[in-house]
């Protein structure tokens, strides 16, 4: 517990050395956030894999003022959650040193807020009082907001900061709205269990629907998502790693507490987050499918991933309310595993995306191109990302969404509700389509021949940035080829979700993870002779990708990015809409043509941004209230005193 | 008794304030309120006690000297004698005054207050001396005529923070304290920069601040 704190504070001043010295003080943070990060994780471990509750009695030596008063627990969940919030910040933090050098505006900034956004997620995760939750919420929302401001020069940062900074204060009003509700039923503003029956009452369904709303907000779950896309572009890439590996995982870290705190969650709760999660899932990923922008991509298949998430939540939540502790445990555990996965996997992904950014100086998809000969390594560490968020084995994100399939073929067999028919259908559409779209991300960078000259200079990035893309791609591999690991931690968790007096079967009985292990060994045998396979023969005769056998073919001739999904967009019009400009061709000699195609966000660019500039039309109207004399503002001031008193009187 | 006497005495000033347009005149009247107000609490039959004369002390020598002496020394500066073409005239003000005055006989009597008192006339001579203040704020044009309403509506409240002194002597004195500080402040800047931004005192220049 004392070295959980002592995480939160290490963390909290990694990035003070270089505010004092002349130095940068670069290493100095990456090392004190890595020391902070092997504090925190040490810490988890011995809650997670500590066999009884005595069994950390050494790290609970003093027990500090804010957990005598309540404030803060060391729970499995916390334990849980730390784990990425300090692994990311960390390889975060290493990054930064090559990514983010001294001549980038704003690099001690960037340390000292990354330094302070690592310690409030840290201090979030063991929250156990409304106030801390809250105030460590805040905390959070506006260290990310300074953080995403980095670049404050271009008007593109700015919007994607303010549209975050509404999106993430409306979500916190929401949420002091919902424990103000939980408090009333509970009496106190700590954590604790909610009276049986008080989830099914007319108050309990205000206080899911706040929560819903409020972590919604965070999470980026479908029509509340659209801060997301624009914020992690615009942020420098190490602290987009950490906004979509860790910060919005801080909205389902709201929901998993709240699964904890309800003892019989109504059915349609489970409902809900399934339908939600399905919508997330696929319109995620679809939308994804059409980016140009490979930061932007990346940030719609963290939407695409918190809908897994929430279908996992929501079948687990369906098992709490029937009373079916084999769906529980499966969807449950599904979830949390992904939790940890989606966090390594996409970490890993932005950590390469920037390497590409650095290398190359855009997030342009169609600047892109045969990077993979230059950056060999960033283009492999790129390579385990997308296999992992495809979920295809051998790496981890196949472990947790085989865990959630499985509680949807359970739930097939023992209930009567269709949700678990929509969490398969859900499941492998998202399946499909993210291997479609990480095929034209991975084939349009790395593949192929240079698009410009940017990406034909790229060089390799140092190795400061190459350690931690390595270390998340171990993580990745290390939870893929031996999942059995994940099961001890697993079950302490879910002990806190049962319901009251349930105990839950472990996961290991359920879920066969050793077969994985000794499924991976016979496919990474398949892969290594696939790829010795497919090496160049010495016969071979060097062309470039796609030259379809012109005698001289060029890298304009390549699919370009949006041509490679174009087929798979056209098809899904009807939902997507996608605004396309110019490109048809006429005559045997055509003139040359423009053509582009861009996919506007459904909510943002076709609901909020009219919605509220209509809004701010109407308002306009009530302009002539500002007069600018003062007398009349103070005339304002003595009417509604009047209509006070008057109204107290009558 | 001698209370009934002096909270009439304030009510009638209230009067005399709105129907005035000398500048000098009103400065001198408002000052002669605070006086009155100042000592009010020694004759409500508290005794005598340390926490009470401080506050009359305070009261007569802010309301009745320093504030007066302040107002007419940025008169002096500013060469200016009377409010010409005040938003509302005097004779609508006066009327308005006595409304408001009436307004607030009918509220005192019907809001929900503790009944029985001892100062029947507190909360009517509160409510007027307070609208007065407004009205002031809002009928005239000159930043100094404004600062003299706001220190009427500022011994509006003060007359109905009188009626807690016997509770809670301290509390009643440091708001009033905390109070005038805030009010001189406040008028001080409004003053100073209308004169040092626009070389003129009459609040409409302040128009053209707005976006």
């Amino acid at each position: 517990m004392s070295l959980y704190l002592l995480a939160i504070l290490v963390a909290a001043l990694s990035g003070v050395p270089g505010l004092v010295t002349q130095k940068s003080g670069a290493k100095e943070a990456a090392a004190l956030m890595s020391t902070s990060a092997l504090l925190g994780i040490l810490a988890s471990a011995w809650v997670l894999f500590g066999a009884s509750e005595s069994g950390n009695s050494i790290l609970m030596l003093p027990a500090t003022a804010l957990i005598s008063w309540g404030l803060v627990s060391f729970d499995p969940i916390a334990a849980f959650f730390l784990v990425p919030v300090l692994l990311l910040s960390a390889t975060a933090s290493i990054y930064g040193i090559g990514y983010w050098g001294d001549h980038q505006s704003g690099a001690r900034q960037v340390r000292f807020f990354l330094g302070l956004l690592a310690a409030f997620l840290a201090l979030l995760v063991g929250a156990t009082h409304a106030f801390v939750f809250l105030l460590a919420w805040e905390g959070m929302a506006l260290m990310a907001f300074v953080l995403v401001m980095t670049e404050d020069r271009e008007p593109e940062t700015r919007r994607a900061a303010w549209i975050y900074l509404v999106c993430t204060h409306t979500g916190t009003l929401l949420l002091i709205g919902a424990f103000a509700v939980m408090a009333g039923a509970t009496g106190s503003f700590a954590f604790s269990e909610l009276p049986q029956g008080f989830a099914s009452s007319g108050r309990g369904t205000a206080m899911f629907v706040l929560f819903l709303v409020g972590f919604g907000f965070k999470a980026g779950v479908l029509p509340l998502h659209f801060w997301l896309p624009s914020a992690h572009a615009a942020a420098p890439s190490h602290v987009s790693s950490v906004m979509s590996g860790v910060l919005i995982k801080m909205g389902i870290l709201g929901f998993v507490r709240l699964v904890s705190w309800v003892p019989d969650p109504p059915g349609w709760w489970g409902g809900t987050l399934v339908a939600l999660g399905a919508i997330s899932g696929i319109m995620g990923v679809a939308l994804a499918l059409g980016q140009h922008d490979l930061k932007r991509l990346l940030a719609y298949h963290s939407i695409e991933n918190i809908g897994i998430i929430l279908l996992g939540i929501g079948l687990g939540l369906i098992g709490k309310s029937t009373g079916q502790p084999a769906l529980q445990v499966l969807g449950f555990a599904g979830a949390l595993l992904h939790v940890l996965n989606h966090s390594l996997f996409k970490g890993l992904l932005f950590l390469a995306a920037g390497s590409v950014v650095h290398a190359t100086g855009t997030r342009d998809l169609e600047r892109m191109g045969g990077l993979g000969r230059l950056m060999p390594k960033t283009a492999a560490a790129f390579l385990v990302g997308a296999w992992a968020i495809c979920g295809l084995p051998p790496l981890n994100g196949f472990v947790s969404e085989w865990l959630i399939y499985l509680a949807a073929f359970r739930g097939l067999a023992l209930s009567r509700w269709g949700f678990p028919l929509i969490t398969l259908g859900a499941l492998a559409v998202i399946g499909a389509l993210a291997l479609a779209c990480f095929a034209k991300a991975y084939g349009v960078v790395f593949q192929g021949q240079p698009r410009s000259d940017q990406a034909a200079q790229a060089a390799e990035s140092p190795s400061t940035m190459l350690v931690p893309m390595g270390i998340l791609a171990l993580a990745c591999a290390a939870i893929g080829l031996a999942p059995v690991l994940s099961a001890a931690p697993l079950d302490h968790v879910l002990s806190m979700l049962a319901g009251n007096g349930q105990h839950l079967p472990t996961l290991g009985s359920l879920a066969g993870l050793p077969w994985l292990s000794f499924l991976a060994i016979p496919l990474l045998l398949l892969g290594f002779i696939l790829w010795k396979w497919a090496a160049p023969k010495p016969y071979a005769k060097e062309q470039p990708t796609w030259g379809c056998g012109y005698t001289a073919p060029n890298a304009r001739m390549q699919y370009t990015a949006s041509s490679f999904a174009d087929g798979l967009v056209q098809g899904m019009s009807w939902v997507l809409w996608p605004k396309v400009l110019g490109g048809r061709v006429r005559g045997f000699f055509p003139f040359p043509r423009r053509f582009e195609s861009h996919l506007l966000d459904p909510v943002l660019d076709r609901i909020a941004d009219p919605g509220l500039r209509g809004t701010a039309f109407l308002l306009s109207g009530l302009r002539f209230l500002q007069a600018g004399h003062l007398s009349i503002y103070l005339a304002y001031v003595l009417l509604t005193l009047l209509m006070l008193l008057v109204w107290m009187v009558v | 008794m001698i209370h009934d006497i002096l909270i009439t005495l304030t009510v009638l000033t209230n009067f005399t304030l709105v129907a005035t347009s000398r500048v000098n005149k009103s400065i001198q009247v408002a000052a002669f309120q605070g006086v009155l107000l100042g000592l009010l609490p020694l004759t409500l039959g508290l005794g005598f006690h340390i926490h009470i004369l401080l506050m009359a002390v305070a009261a007569v020598v802010v309301k009745g000297w320093f504030i007066p002496f302040l107002l007419r020394r940025a008169l002096a500066k500013v060469h200016i004698h009377r409010e010409v073409h005040p938003y509302i005239g005097y004779t609508v003000s006066l009327m308005l005054c006595a409304l408001g005055t009436g307004m607030s006989i009918v509220l005192a009597h019907n809001l929900p207050l503790k009944p029985g008192g001892p100062f029947a006339l507190f909360v009517p001579a509160a409510l007027a001396t307070l609208f007065t203040g407004f009205l002031l704020l809002v009928s005239r044009r000159k930043a100094i005529t404004q600062v003299v309403g706001y220190l009427v509506l500022e011994n509006g409240i003060y007359l109905f923070g009188l009626m807690l002194i016997g509770d809670m002597p301290l509390l009643v004195e440091t708001g009033i304290l905390l109070d005038l500080f805030v009010g001189i402040f406040v008028m001080g800047i409004v003053i100073n920069h209308i004169s040092v931004a626009f070389d003129s005192m009459d609040t409409r220049q302040l128009a053209e601040l707005k976006d």
